[in-house]
């Protein structure tokens, strides 16, 4: 097993506030946005965007939601181990907002589309858009694509890309798993 | 990996703590769930549930039924008064006529103790006791203690009464288990005549003065007097039980202070409890009928994670 270093924490940084100045070029008005962070590691990303957007933008309020997708996921009883769900709160409105789901690592796409089933039990959004860290190319199991992508990853099949946060160990980076 | 170490949810007597505490922190995302604007998620999408009531049953057969269908289950329900076991047909024969129409879970309701105990050994497929006879009834102490648990915090050291007809309660039973297992203080009160003999043998302390209980407790669970398992006479008069054990808001003020009061239903209203306390906010009745669901959700969906596709 090796572990190799993809994106650094300079990187990141970079890497996070262009994915901010994207989704304010693409958003002129972010009342009608809500922003959804998977759980559980989408939630980092989540945080760390509506900081930049609120602090260093100087956007006032960002909406934003956190989604639990175990009960949507097409892979119960296809494992011994039972999925174990984090919670979802998800008190904003999305009827006829703009959403983005946030994720940090694209792979197969699968929780993507139950993330799309999760949020039709919150209303019918105007439109739905994608945002991830990482994209691994060209291992996608379903038509899904990403709207905003912070770096794209070759990757064999059964290497992990992991995202370390700083809220969880010393530094933010990005790195591969080799077997 | 956090799964249940049992298959089945025969009784609260093969549950570990730490699955009691699965169950709990999972219903915590089932309640949320049932709160949303839609509530209904789809994990049991390919799964075939079956309850099967031997014995009446409202609020257990359509907690049951709901928990089923929020998870998106296919659902069918029975029960005996309808049915070819009025005809002769044994226990056995019918759940595995059942099975063979490709049931993969059964929710069983029987009037005999161990019913579901004896059904877990002699078919292939997963059983929840709803409640067998006299014995146990796992989901209701599941959701009562979840429900303290939510009023009171952790329940390590809380005092807990229940007053009743234990002699005959599944619910008795099962809820000491459960109390006992999650670290609270218990004493039962009735009558003598409505208490099992070497009931201290479960750890629990035993009490025939109402008042005396009540000062003692946290909370407190009424039971009813189940008057369609008594063939004898365990009481003068009902209108004497009620003088006795039956609480009423002249009890509840002279303790000034404030107890939780539970009561699994059906309440036999100005028996064991007055209209008036019932309703009261101490009262947390209908908190329980809506944990209820959530628990059962939880049970259901623990219990089929464990049914692997591949085997099946």
């Amino acid at each position: 097993m090796s572990l190799r270093v993809l994106l650094s924490h300079k990187k990141i940084e970079i890497i996070l506030k262009r994915l901010a100045s994207q989704l304010i070029e693409k958003f002129n008005d972010f009342d009608k946005v809500v922003l959804v962070g998977l759980q559980p590691r989408g939630i980092h990303l989540l945080h760390r965007l509506v900081e930049l957007l609120e602090n260093n933008y100087g956007l006032n309020k960002v909406i934003y939601g956190k989604l639990d997708i175990t009960f949507f996921r097409d892979d119960f009883r296809r494992f011994d181990k039972t999925l174990s769900p984090s919670s979802s709160e998800m008190e904003v409105a999305i009827e006829g907002k703009s959403v983005v789901i946030i994720d940090d690592v694209l792979y197969t796409g699968r929780s993507i589309r139950a993330a799309l089933t999760a949020l039709d039990n919150y209303g019918r959004p105007k439109d739905i858009q994608l945002l991830v860290l990482i994209d691994r190319r060209f291992s996608r199991d379903l038509p899904i694509q990403p709207d905003y992508t912070g770096a794209q990853v070759d990757a064999l099949e059964g290497d992990k890309v992991r995202v370390q946060w700083k809220e969880l160990s010393k530094e933010d980076t990005v790195f591969i798993e080799n077997k | 990996m956090e799964q249940l170490s049992v298959n089945h949810l025969l009784g609260i007597k093969y549950l570990k703590k730490e699955d009691i505490q699965l169950i709990f922190k999972t219903a915590d995302h089932f309640k949320e769930v049932i709160n949303r604007p839609i509530k209904k998620v789809p994990s049991l999408r390919d799964i075939t549930i079956a309850n099967l009531f031997f014995e009446n049953s409202t609020r257990t057969k359509l907690s049951f039924e709901l928990a089923e269908k929020r998870l998106s289950a296919d659902v069918i329900n029975f029960s005996a008064s309808q049915s070819s076991v009025k005809k002769g047909e044994t226990l056995i024969d019918t759940v595995n006529n059942i099975l063979a129409m490709k049931v993969d879970l059964i929710v069983m309701r029987h009037p005999y103790p161990g019913a579901a105990l004896f059904l877990s050994k002699n078919v292939d497929a997963c059983i929840i006791n709803a409640g067998d006879g006299t014995h146990e009834h796992p989901s209701q102490a599941l959701l009562d203690a979840y429900s303290l648990k939510e009023k009171l915090g952790e329940l390590k050291g809380k005092k807990i009464a229940i007053v009743g007809d234990i002699l005959h309660s599944r619910v008795a039973l099962s809820n000491i288990y459960a109390l006992k297992i999650l670290g609270a203080e218990l004493q039962v009160c009735g009558p003598k005549s409505l208490i099992p003999k070497h009931i201290e043998s479960l750890g629990v302390k035993m009490s025939t003065d109402l008042m005396q209980t009540l000062k003692w407790c946290d909370a407190v669970n009424m039971l009813r007097i189940q008057n369609e398992r008594m063939n004898l006479k365990y009481f003068p008069s009902t209108r004497e039980y009620a003088q006795l054990y039956g609480l009423d808001a002249k009890k509840i003020t002279k303790l000034k202070k404030e107890i939780l009061l539970l009561h699994p239903g059906p309440i036999n209203r100005g028996v064991e409890i007055t209209s008036d306390v019932a309703d009261s906010k101490n009262a947390i009745i209908l908190d329980q009928v809506e944990n209820g669901v959530a628990i059962r959700m939880a049970i259901i969906y623990l219990l089929v994670a464990k049914l692997n596709i591949s085997s099946t």
